[in-house]
């Protein structure tokens, strides 16, 4: 498909972006995920990632937190270090037999704070049980992480979040095999973030609760398909557009020469 | 015999008895934690390979100096430190796993190694090499393992909080750990030292071949008694100095070869821990009491 004839309405791009993306391209093995994306995401905002499965999303949050190099073009964060980023995971690489419990996994939210050497007194801990108390898990603190069910260790994940303090914060399908409670607290967490002025990146799957929590879309499909208000980029056009997408790479593809309008 | 007679009176009436349990003491110091470190990095074969990598390094030490604790010390250390770090190196720069590009080298070293031990012939010295001589270990060889032991300790102090992140999150530590995300890489590095380090203390020992021995068998026993892991890091060491008491006292009434002996009474620990420990044993399996309440 031909991206060259696409017309959309990015949001605007000079109205301060933490996250400024110009004519990005990610892929594997030189075969791009995402293909020629621009835009910026605000300072502040509340942003869905939505798209079919192989549309890219998770790779758009890997090159922002630099854990992939681009293909082509580049992510620009303004104002921001890594430290500022926090950044959940689809398969986090956690070792869920590990020896170590729920207060534990939590504090380590403090690592910008305590390092590798201060010690965590009564204040930072204090944090971490107000924290656990956000996410539902009052009374947990000496569980060990490997007695909890995937939705708790979730919540303890999602704590762990509260006490980085992070201004971006991504999450790449974080209610994927959640049971519905649990998403609803912590979407809750989400709308607190959005509410402290955080910007707020989520892959999700769900497009009813996109509607319903997030203010803005990015509707990818290995090329961008729609970017801005969820409603308008939820629009049915948009979503047949996108389920349109070939899955898997040719692997007879020729160089690409589309040139940045 | 009264047990008095059998298990102090060796220690008193012998010194070199005395050095032999001091050097066990030393080694089950660094062994425990750095043993319980492999089990849950799940790295435990690991480390057998990399005590096989010693090999060819203490045999050219061997060859170069004679039996000369420190030849031996150093060329054993440089041999597994290289293949530590050439295995590391291509599991980060190819798509080769980090397992496999470590069988490959610890087998090229070893190959190397037993080429090296074959060509002297049969020499009852190089059998010190590969089978210890913990009951003749003298102040040099005290020296050398209670300077490993100390240097383990003191940098497990220092790098615990990220050597455990590295394991239990090491996708985390890259995010939050500066550096450039490169704590994790750096702590694994330190920790690959201090491996080879304890291995090169245990081998002059219980020897190149049983070194890992006093290493993992107390590790992996402590996994049936602890659930902390400096529960688990001092569970390792008693159980590793118990087995260095109990093997050098059996070598010492049956008349059998110390290293082995060590390292079977610490198997003999690891099967009963495995079938009565109180956490996740075999005990707890089948005999599991009834539930609880909530």
């Amino acid at each position: 498909m031909g991206g060259g004839n696409v017309t959309l309405s990015f949001p605007d791009a000079t109205a301060a972006p933490l996250v400024r993306l110009t004519d990005l391209t990610l892929g594997y093995r030189r075969h791009p995920a995402v293909h020629h994306l621009s835009g910026g995401f605000r300072d502040g905002s509340l942003t869905a990632v939505v798209g079919p499965n192989g549309a890219g999303k998770s790779t758009l949050l890997k090159a922002m937190v630099g854990a992939l190099r681009p293909l082509d073009g580049r992510v620009t964060l303004h104002g921001l270090t890594a430290a500022d980023i926090a950044y959940l995971p689809q398969q986090a690489e956690v070792e869920r037999d590990f020896p170590i419990d729920v207060l534990d996994t939590v504090l380590l939210g403090h690592w910008r704070r305590v390092g590798i050497f201060r010690s965590i007194g009564g204040a930072l801990r204090g944090q971490a049980e107000e924290a656990l108390a956000v996410v539902g898990l009052s009374g947990f603190e000496r569980r060990p992480i490997a007695a909890l069910s995937a939705g708790q260790f979730q919540r303890v994940l999602f704590a762990r979040m509260l006490l980085q303090d992070a201004r971006l914060i991504l999450l790449d399908e974080p209610f994927t095999a959640i049971d519905a409670r649990t998403t609803a607290d912590l979407l809750d967490v989400v709308r607190r973030w959005h509410g402290e002025r955080r910007t707020v990146i989520a892959v999700l799957h769900d497009l009813e609760q996109v509607r319903a929590h997030f203010p803005e879309t990015l509707l990818l499909a290995r090329e961008p398909i729609a970017w801005g208000r969820t409603a308008d980029v939820l629009a049915p056009a948009n979503l047949v557009r996108a389920r349109a997408m070939a899955e898997g790479w040719d692997d007879k593809a020729g160089l690409c020469r589309r040139t940045v309008p | 015999m009264t047990l008095y007679e059998f298990a102090v009176d060796p220690f008193l009436e012998f010194a070199f008895m005395r050095r032999a349990l001091a050097a066990c003491l030393a080694l089950s110091l660094g062994c425990g934690p750095v043993g319980v470190l492999l089990v849950l990095r799940r790295m435990s074969l690991m480390g057998d390979a990399m005590s096989h990598a010693v090999l060819p390094g203490a045999a050219i030490g061997f060859l170069a100096a004679g039996l000369s604790l420190w030849a031996m010390g150093i060329g054993g250390f440089l041999a597994g430190l290289a293949v530590a770090l050439l295995a590391g190196l291509v599991s980060r720069v190819t798509a080769l796993r980090e397992d496999a590009s470590f069988a490959a080298f610890y087998l090229i070293s070893l190959a190397g190694g037993v080429l090296i031990v074959s060509l002297r012939g049969s020499n009852v010295d190089l059998m010190h090499v590969l089978f210890g001589t913990i009951l003749a270990v003298d102040d040099a060889g005290l020296l050398l393992v209670a300077g490993i032991a100390s240097v383990t300790l003191l940098v497990l102090a220092l790098l615990y909080r990220p050597l455990v992140v590295e394991c239990f999150d090491p996708g985390f530590l890259r995010a939050v750990g500066g550096s450039r995300g490169r704590l994790g890489a750096l702590c694994h590095l330190v920790f690959l030292v201090l491996v080879v380090l304890n291995l090169v203390g245990g081998f002059q020992a219980l020897g190149t071949l049983m070194a890992v021995g006093l290493m993992m068998l107390p590790a992996a026993s402590a996994r049936f008694w602890a659930e902390g892991i400096a529960t688990l890091a001092l569970t390792a060491m008693a159980l590793a100095f118990a087995s260095g008491i109990g093997g050098l006292l059996l070598s010492f009434h049956l008349n059998l070869p110390s290293g082995p002996s060590i390292v079977l009474v610490a198997g003999a620990g690891y099967l009963l821990s495995l079938a009565l420990g109180p956490v996740g044993s075999l005990r707890t399996r089948w005999f599991p009491g009834r539930h609880l309440e909530a």
